[in-house]
C-alpha cells in the first residue's frame, strides 16, 4: 500500500507549496485568477449564506490510499479528533439551526469515539447526518462488520465512494481489491435497506473522475451506474453525486507528475460556470477540522487556509460573527464551479 | 511558426475559426453542438461514434476531444477500444471489398 505524502515527506505534504503553485505559473499571466474571474460577475468577494451544514472531519486515518485524495488520508495519518474537541462540537450543535451534521475523514469510522459521537448528537437532536463512508472499512476488521446496523439504527445518510461500476477503474484509483470489497459493503447496506425503496434509508454514491478529466453530465452517469450495479451485482441505491478533483494535495501531485496539470487547469476555467458560484458548499456548510480548527470547507482545511475571522475555533463559535466574513478563495475554487459544478452533494447548477 | 503541423494546444482555439466567418463559424457550431445533443441516441452512444469516425479520419484534435469526452462519460478503454475495432473493421472491409472489382477484372481479362 503506498503511503501518504506526508509519510514520504514530499513536497505537496508542505501546504504553502501548493498555494505557491496555484498562486503562481499559469495564473500569472496566462489564465484569470478564481478572484477575477468571480469579480467579473460580481461575486467577489464570496460571502457565506445561512449555515445548514456543520461538516466535521473527525480524522485523516484511513485503511485506503486513494491516489485522488485531497486529504492525503491513509493508514499513516494519526491525526484524530479527541472527545474533548468531539465535546465542544456539540455543544455548538445544541445551540445553531443546522440541518445537517456531515462527518467525514479519513475514513470516519476509525476514530474511536465515532460511534459515542453519533449517540451523542442524535440525543442533542441532530437528525439529519451524513458519513462519508469508503464502504470497504465495514469489511476491515470484524468490529466494523456491524457498521450497518448501526447506520440504519441512526437513520444515517451514508455517502461513499465508488469510482466506477467496473473493477479495473475503481482498483486504479482506490487501490487493489477495494472494488470487490466495495460491492460486498453495498451488499450489506442494501441487507438492511439502505438504497432500497420506500425504505428511508439513504445509500447515495460519489463519483470522482479516475484521471485528469472532469465528469461527465451527472445524470447519465447515475443511469449508467444504476443499470451495471443491478445487472451485475443486484445493488440499488438512491443518488450519484459527480465530483469534481480538486487540484489539490495527491491529486495535484498526480496531475504535475503526469504532465497534466496545466490542461486540467485550462479545462476548469474553460467550463467555468457562474451560475455555480451561488451555490458552491462553502456558501452553506462550516467545516471543522480534527483538531477543532475552522474552515470554509474541507478543500480549504486541506490546504490550512482557517476561516478569515477573529473566531477560528470550535471551542470559541459564534455564529454571527463567523458569518460576517470573506470566504477565502484560491485557484482550487475552480472545481467547484466548473461546468455543473461540484460539491459534496454531487452537482450544484 | 510552430515547427509541427498539430498543437494539442490549438484544440482549445477552435472557436476562434468564428474570428474571420462569424456567421458561417456561428452555423457550424450551431449545428456540431445540436448534433451532439441527447436525442434517438445517447449522449454516451454518440461520443463512441465520434471517437470511432475521429480514428478513421486520422484527426488528432478529434481524437484528443473524444477520448476525453469518453472518459467523462465512463465509458471504460475496452469500450473504447471496441468501438476502434469497428472503425478499423470498416475501414479495411473497405479495402478488401474492392477486391471483388479486382477478381471481376481479372477475371474478365484473363482468359
Amino acid at each position: 500500500m503506498k503511503k501518504s505524502l506526508q509519510a514520504r515527506n514530499n513536497d505537496l505534504a508542505n501546504t504553502s507549496r501548493q498555494l505557491e503553485i496555484l498562486s503562481n505559473g499559469i495564473f500569472k499571466d496566462e489564465l484569470p485568477t478564481f478572484a477575477s474571474k468571480i469579480s467579473k460577475t460580481n461575486q467577489f468577494p464570496l460571502r457565506p449564506k445561512k449555515l445548514e451544514i456543520l461538516q466535521i472531519n473527525v480524522g485523516y486515518m484511513c485503511n485506503q490510499v486513494c491516489a485522488h485524495c485531497h486529504v492525503d488520508a491513509g493508514p499513516d495519518r494519526k491525526e484524530i479528533m479527541t472527545k474533548e474537541t468531539m465535546q465542544q462540537c456539540l455543544s455548538v450543535l445544541k445551540n445553531v439551526a443546522v440541518h445537517t451534521l456531515d462527518l467525514t475523514g479519513g475514513a470516519p469510522e476509525m476514530n474511536p469515539h465515532f460511534r459515542w459521537f453519533v449517540e451523542e448528537a442524535s440525543k442533542i437532536g441532530v437528525t439529519n447526518f451524513i458519513v462519508r463512508s469508503n464502504l470497504t472499512i465495514i469489511l476491515a476488521n470484524k468490529k466494523y462488520h456491524d457498521l450497518p446496523d448501526f447506520f440504519k439504527k441512526h437513520n444515517i445518510h451514508v455517502v461513499s465512494s465508488l469510482p466506477h461500476y467496473t473493477r479495473g477503474k475503481t482498483d486504479k484509483q482506490r487501490g487493489s481489491g477495494v472494488f470487490d470489497k466495495s460491492i460486498k459493503a453495498l451488499q450489506m447496506l442494501n441487507a438492511v435497506g439502505y438504497g432500497k425503496p420506500n425504505s428511508g434509508l439513504e445509500l447515495d454514491l460519489v463519483y470522482n473522475p479516475s484521471g485528469a478529466f472532469l465528469p461527465g453530465n451527472q445524470q447519465e452517469l447515475e443511469n449508467d451506474f444504476k443499470k451495471a450495479l443491478k445487472e451485475d451485482f443486484n445493488i440499488d441505491f438512491n443518488t450519484l453525486f459527480a465530483i469534481t478533483n480538486l487540484p489539490i494535495s495527491r491529486f495535484l501531485d498526480y496531475l504535475i507528475a503526469s504532465d497534466n496539470y496545466e490542461d486540467y487547469m485550462y479545462a476548469l476555467v474553460e467550463a467555468y460556470n457562474p451560475s455555480a458560484v451561488e451555490n458552491v458548499m462553502c456558501t452553506n456548510t462550516l467545516s471543522v477540522s480534527w483538531d477543532g480548527f475552522l474552515y470554509d470547507c474541507d478543500f480549504n482545511q486541506m490546504l490550512n487556509l482557517k476561516v478569515n475571522n477573529t473566531i477560528k475555533h470550535i471551542a470559541n463559535y459564534n455564529e454571527e460573527i463567523l458569518q460576517n466574513r470573506n470566504i477565502i478563495i484560491n485557484q482550487h475554487c475552480y472545481g467547484c464551479t466548473a461546468g455543473a459544478g461540484s460539491s459534496c452533494q454531487g452537482t450544484v447548477a | 511558426m510552430s515547427k509541427t503541423y498539430y498543437d494539442p494546444a490549438d484544440l482549445r482555439k477552435f472557436g476562434n475559426i468564428t474570428d474571420w466567418n462569424e456567421e458561417l463559424g456561428d452555423k457550424f457550431f450551431e449545428y456540431y453542438n445540436s448534433v451532439f445533443k441527447e436525442g434517438a441516441l445517447s449522449g454516451r452512444e454518440k461520443a463512441l461514434i465520434a471517437l470511432a469516425v475521429a480514428h478513421t479520419i486520422q484527426c488528432p484534435y478529434c481524437i484528443d476531444a473524444y477520448t476525453g469526452d469518453s472518459l467523462k462519460r465512463g465509458i471504460t478503454k475496452q469500450e473504447m477500444m471496441e468501438a476502434l475495432h469497428v472503425a478499423g473493421a470498416i475501414r479495411g472491409g473497405a479495402s478488401l471489398v474492392h477486391g471483388v472489382q479486382m477478381m471481376n477484372k481479372v477475371n474478365k481479362l484473363e482468359m
